[in-house]
């Protein structure tokens, strides 16, 4: 038989015991569901490009013509002017990231995703882009045509 | 808040005449009630190996260049990557070993008698399908082990008689074991074994809810004899609580597993070296392996390894229709009971002695 005091205690101790079990399944749901977590979120992969490559060879681009080339892991653009200059910047539109490419015939950079202008200096001219594109450093270096990152001051 | 929800369900398609068959679902108890947990452990180990599955195919590649390196990727870059990939391991070796134990159970309490011959059958066919799980989610890690396990039991595939060729063909995707492989056992993997699998789990679980948990015969002539001493749970909630009360202790044997024991993942498939020493198929057909080694080259006419490979053709479709044989009467069940005596200790006594075989 149960005591009058006993019966008493019963409600604390089941709110006890449901706050152990209920306790020790959350944290076991947490302790499953972290792994799970982190796993989804892809590791980084190291940017192998450094601050400078080896973009064309002189000779490869005749006046009024471009190309893309690798910086890293990312396309940077390399247009050999009609004036026959060398303009390098990124490729990666700034609006939604499509390639962007040199339009000889306009004489300034297209996106050819949603209509965006860039002028040779990489500056947003016309269409949604938001932004300049970033602008390179083009040095020839014997038959090598090198593009580097500018420092910033 | 749950109320409100149900209530707002009820209201719109019945969802409490829905449920109510879980609630009506009775389980029975008796000195063998233990056994209903093993058919439910080998469902939580199934979930397992889906959400472990999904979470592998966001870093997995099927091909023979980058299988083996995108494996090696998950296991030492991606964070908790060696983790995911050994409860996969783990979880696919314990699932196999509750379905037989699960399987086997049923036989010995013959749950299989009318009206349930279809759900033994359903069973049966869902063990052949888990172990095409095992046999297909062997190879893409793409190593040696599996490269060779690959090339041997699909040999054997090709030991049937008249389609045994083309069937070897359509498993390799070539005369050879190449990447066309890998590939095609990936799409067997991931796509075409899930999707049967679902629809026969589906059917297996529904005839399992319409029939009811199957009262052995020794304990139904007891009850019949003296009703009083009948004892049942309700299935919902009572079992189902257990039951998650064992899947809760499970995750945890799984987690420990997988942490202090990860699954190795050996060196890359070379097609063009030698087999190395010891090599073994993986202990779930490891008595269908030793009885293939012991067979002779010739026995009268017919070759070794196609004698083998009929007789455990012929085993299998025995096995699938063996409530059929048993028909209830004294003799047939005596009959069942020593045979299946024999097909336990045969595969137990094969796969220690393959395990200890040189």
């Amino acid at each position: 038989m149960e005591t009058q005091e006993h019966a008493a205690v019963q409600p604390g101790r089941r709110r006890l015991a449901q706050f152990i079990l209920g306790g020790g399944f959350v944290a076991t749901v947490v302790s499953f569901l972290y792994p799970v977590l982190r796993y989804l979120v892809p590791p980084m992969l190291p940017d192998l490009g450094g601050d400078e490559v080896v973009a064309a060879k002189v000779g490869d681009l005749k006046p009024n013509s471009y190309k893309i080339f690798r910086f890293g892991s990312r396309p940077g653009l390399l247009v050999y002017t009609a004036d026959s200059e060398y303009r390098a910047m990124s490729a990666t539109c700034t609006h939604l990231s499509c390639i962007v490419q040199y339009r000889g015939d306009l004489r300034e950079v297209w996106c050819a995703c949603h209509n965006g202008m860039y002028d040779l200096n990489g500056r947003n001219i016309s269409g949604p882009p938001p932004r300049p594109l970033d602008a390179y450093q083009v040095h020839v270096r014997g038959d090598e045509i090198v593009v580097s990152r500018k420092r910033e001051a | 808040m749950f109320n409100v929800i149900r209530k707002w369900l009820d209201e719109r398609f019945g969802w409490e005449e829905l449920m109510a068959p879980l609630r009506h679902k009775k389980v029975p108890l008796h000195k063998f009630s233990a056994w209903y947990f093993l058919g439910g452990m080998t469902l939580f180990l199934f979930g397992i190996q889906v959400v472990t599955g999904i979470l592998l195919l966001l870093y997995y590649r099927p091909s023979a260049n980058e299988a083996f390196e995108s494996v090696q990727y998950i296991m030492t870059r991606v964070q908790f990557g060696w983790l995911i990939r050994s409860i996969h391991s783990w979880s696919a070796n314990l699932m196999i070993f509750f379905a037989f134990a699960h399987m086997f159970s049923v036989a010995f309490l013959r749950a299989y008698r009318k009206p349930r011959e279809l759900t033994w059958v359903s069973g049966i066919l869902l063990l052949f399908l888990v172990l095409g799980f095992g046999f297909s989610g062997y190879l893409l890690p793409w190593n040696t082990l599996a490269f060779f396990a690959t090339k041997v039991g699909t040999e054997i595939t090709g030991q049937v008689p008249v389609v045994g060729h083309a069937m070897l063909v359509f498993l390799r995707g070539g005369e050879e074991v190449t990447g066309a492989t890998l590939t095609r056992f990936f799409g067997f993997h991931v796509a075409l074994l899930p999707g049967i699998t679902t629809a026969l789990l589906a059917l297996h679980i529904l005839l399992i809810q319409r029939l009811g948990m199957s009262a052995p015969p020794s304990v139904e002539a007891e009850w019949a004899a003296s009703p009083e001493k009948k004892r049942e749970m309700s299935f919902f909630p009572n079992f189902m609580l257990r039951e998650m009360m064992a899947w809760y202790i499970a995750l945890g044997i799984l987690g420990a597993l997988a942490a202090i024991a990860p699954w190795e993942l050996g060196t890359k498939a070379d097609p063009f070296a030698a087999a190395p020493a010891g090599i073994k198929p993986e202990w779930y057909f490891l008595f269908m392996f030793q009885t293939l080694k012991m067979i002779p080259a010739k026995v009268g006419f017919i070759d070794g390894e196609v004698l083998g490979v009929l007789l455990f053709g012929l085993g299998g479709l025995l096995w699938l229709l063996l409530p059929f044989f048993d028909r209830g009467e004294r003799r047939s069940a005596r009959w069942t009971m020593g045979a299946l005596v024999f097909v336990v200790a045969y595969v137990v006594a094969m796969t220690v002695y393959g395990h200890v075989a040189k």
